[in-house]
């Protein structure tokens, strides 16, 4: 079975500051690491591997320092690393990443493509569906369990309020929640060697199945007009009290603010 | 001139800080309170290849560096300075020597099941009257034919409790003093051989040191390690390793009470403001991180040499020494930061400061590496 996982690299951060007049993120002395549903997306590879046997390859889109997100992975025990690196994909939207991301896909060998929910740095949630399309393939989105049955592959999938079980034939694209697979550990011979005797590729835009004139900003239909940082709702408190003293609490506090 | 990490040591740095927060962070105050031994925490480092860094991949070892495992050892301490210091004895006090010293036999025997966690290792020196005068040893080996036969006791040994493999000095030509030490590789499993009573200490309290004890201790010929005689030469070069490590320690020990103090000046409010405003917090806390940087010079720079195979001993007994006054003078000042808070168990600087003193005493005292670091500036 071949496997391919699709990791960014993201600014390590739950406070992303903005820069304000190009609207754009500022990266600079923020550490980056790799997007937190897509290392989930690399852990259910890994398992999957573990129990059925597979080739696990982790495929990015970045400048070169993406690198290192690429070593992390292999670290982890992912076979084969690519970088997508290339000024001629500069300034992608959704759209153009998943149609690049999807011109590479096309010139491997693979059984399911996984890849996380969403980057915390866009939360967009695009590029994996949109690169689904490209490929038409079938997605399963908010994947929180797959396991292999024979060629079937057994998903479930979390909805707002419900789980539901789907079963997917054949190729299809999967994106998965981080809280659903703990990552493991790099081990430290997987360190060792994700220097020593792996490498990482870096494709440019030659390499890989695409209309040229679809790539980068020349492809991107979305522009962005304004990002501005939203004000953060101060935390709520909890409480793990019984339902009679919750109703005491609440109650004093509704008097407390003379609302009753 | 090169001081940056190397992009493997890098890596390796995001991997084993991740480690130390999310898996031996949160126990550090019960392993302290309860003194329970972090067995959950050490087979995990064995399943990551962190019980066999710098052991060779032929040997089941990860074939790292001494640099890494060092890191290691400062960022495990960082957290729990327990399962830094047990980290520390099993890989320089065991290992090292089993790999400087031993046969390809004994290397294929022991160092797989070291290297995997699967066996802990610890070390055998100190006796109730070899102390720093280590070479007062009163455990006695004799030769039985097919197997040597071990008498006597040593203390404070790190590790023993949950240790399976113990190298251990005895006695094997009285009258040849020094030269009548060998060194032995003892399985916990061997005849004749027990732990005895645990010390109850100040600091690093979920290692278990306890006694070891000898009665009629049968040893196979073949864990003779090294030549006959040799056991002395075997023991002092295995701690000039091994106070790499603990100078690594240390260092972790002063880091984690840099990190507490920093944030806890920045949160604790006096007269108005938060005391890191106070140019006193300041100046003090410019001082001690200057001490730190200066201590992890000292103990990278021991390590570089080690991995080199240059000579290192001087180099190990002067970072050992700095690192761990260092520690001790970090971690006093850090509770003095926090002030009452500072003296309670509230505050992980309380046994950061407890834990921090073993590492003047242990592995040669303060005292014993300056008669290292003179004894070579004076060397004839």
């Amino acid at each position: 079975m071949n496997i391919i996982v699709c990791a960014k690299q993201v600014p390590d951060t739950t406070e992303i500051k903005i820069d304000p007049v190009k609207g754009t993120l500022i990266r600079d002395g923020v550490p980056s690491i790799m997007n937190p549903d897509d290392k989930g997306g690399l852990e259910l590879a890994l398992r999957l591997k573990e129990q059925h046997g597979a080739t696990v390859t982790v495929v990015s889109m970045g400048p070169p320092q993406a690198d290192l997100i690429l070593r992390e992975a292999l670290a982890m025990g992912a076979d084969r690393a690519i970088l997508l690196s290339d000024r001629r994909f500069a300034g992608a939207d959704t759209l153009a990443t998943s149609y690049a991301l999807a011109g590479c896909i096309k010139t491997l060998d693979y059984d399911i493509i996984i890849a996380g929910r969403q980057a915390i740095d866009g939360d967009t949630a695009q590029v994996a569906p949109e690169m689904a399309e490209h490929l038409d393939l079938p997605q399963v989105s908010y994947v929180i369990d797959a396991e292999k049955k024979g060629d079937k592959i057994i998903v479930k999938k979390e909805n707002e309020d419900s789980v539901q079980t789907l079963e997917v034939d054949g190729k299809c694209v999967l994106t998965v929640l981080a809280s659903a697979f703990k990552p493991r550990y790099m081990t430290v011979e997987g360190i060792i060697e994700a220097y020593a005797t792996k490498e990482v590729e870096v494709w440019t835009a030659d390499k890989i199945d695409v209309d040229e004139t679809k790539l980068g900003l020349k492809g991107s239909p979305t522009k962005v007009f304004k990002s501005f940082p939203k004000a953060l709702k101060e935390p709520g408190e909890v409480h793990e009290v019984s339902e009679e003293e919750a109703v005491e609490l609440i109650v004093a506090r509704l008097k407390e603010k003379h609302i009753i | 001139m090169d001081f940056s990490y190397s992009k493997t040591e890098q890596l390796f740095l995001q991997m084993i800080r991740s480690f130390a927060e999310n898996e031996v962070k949160p126990l550090a105050a019960e392993v302290d309170e309860k003194e329970m031994f972090p067995e959950e925490t050490v087979r995990k480092m064995g399943k990551l290849g962190l019980m066999g860094i710098p052991v060779p991949k032929q040997y089941g070892g990860a074939g790292g560096t001494v640099q890494m495992y060092i890191m290691a050892v400062e960022e495990l301490s960082r957290v729990c300075a327990t399962t830094g210091v047990v980290l520390s004895a099993h890989t320089s006090l065991c290992m090292s020597p089993i790999l400087e010293h031993g046969t390809e036999e004994q290397k294929m025997k022991y160092l797989p099941k070291l290297a995997s966690g699967e066996w802990l290792g610890a070390f055998g020196l100190t006796e109730p009257n070899a102390g720093t005068d280590a070479a007062m040893q009163q455990t006695t080996a004799v030769d039985a034919g097919d197997k040597w036969i071990l008498n006597g006791t040593k203390i404070f040994i790190t590790n023993a409790a949950n240790a399976d493999v113990f190298i251990v000095m005895a006695m094997t030509d009285k009258s040849k003093g020094v030269k009548g030490i060998s060194s032995f590789i003892v399985e916990r499993s061997f005849k004749g051989f027990s732990v005895g009573k645990k010390e109850l200490k100040m600091g690093i309290r979920g290692s278990a040191t306890c006694e070891l004890i000898f009665e009629n201790c049968e040893v196979p010929k073949e864990n003779l390690l090294g030549n006959l005689g040799d056991g002395f030469k075997v023991a002092m070069k295995t701690l000039d390793g091994g106070r790499i490590g603990i100078a690594s320690q240390a260092l972790g020990i002063a880091q984690g009470a840099m990190d507490e103090t920093v944030k806890y000046t920045k949160e604790r409010k006096q007269f108005g403001r938060a005391i890191a405003q106070f140019q006193n917090t300041q100046f003090q806390m410019a001082d001690l991180k200057t001490r730190v940087e200066a201590a992890r010079l000292l103990v990278r720079s021991a390590a570089w040499k080690k991995d080199m195979g240059l000579p290192y001993s001087v180099d190990a007994a002067m970072a050992k020494l700095y690192a761990a006054e260092t520690a001790m003078e970090v971690t006093t000042k850090a509770v003095q930061f926090h002030g009452g808070y500072g003296y309670t168990r509230e505050y992980p600087v309380e046994r950061m400061m407890r834990d921090a003193k073993i590492t003047e005493i242990y592995e040669g005292t303060s005292e014993v590496q300056r008669m290292v670091i003179a004894g070579q500036l004076f060397k004839k």
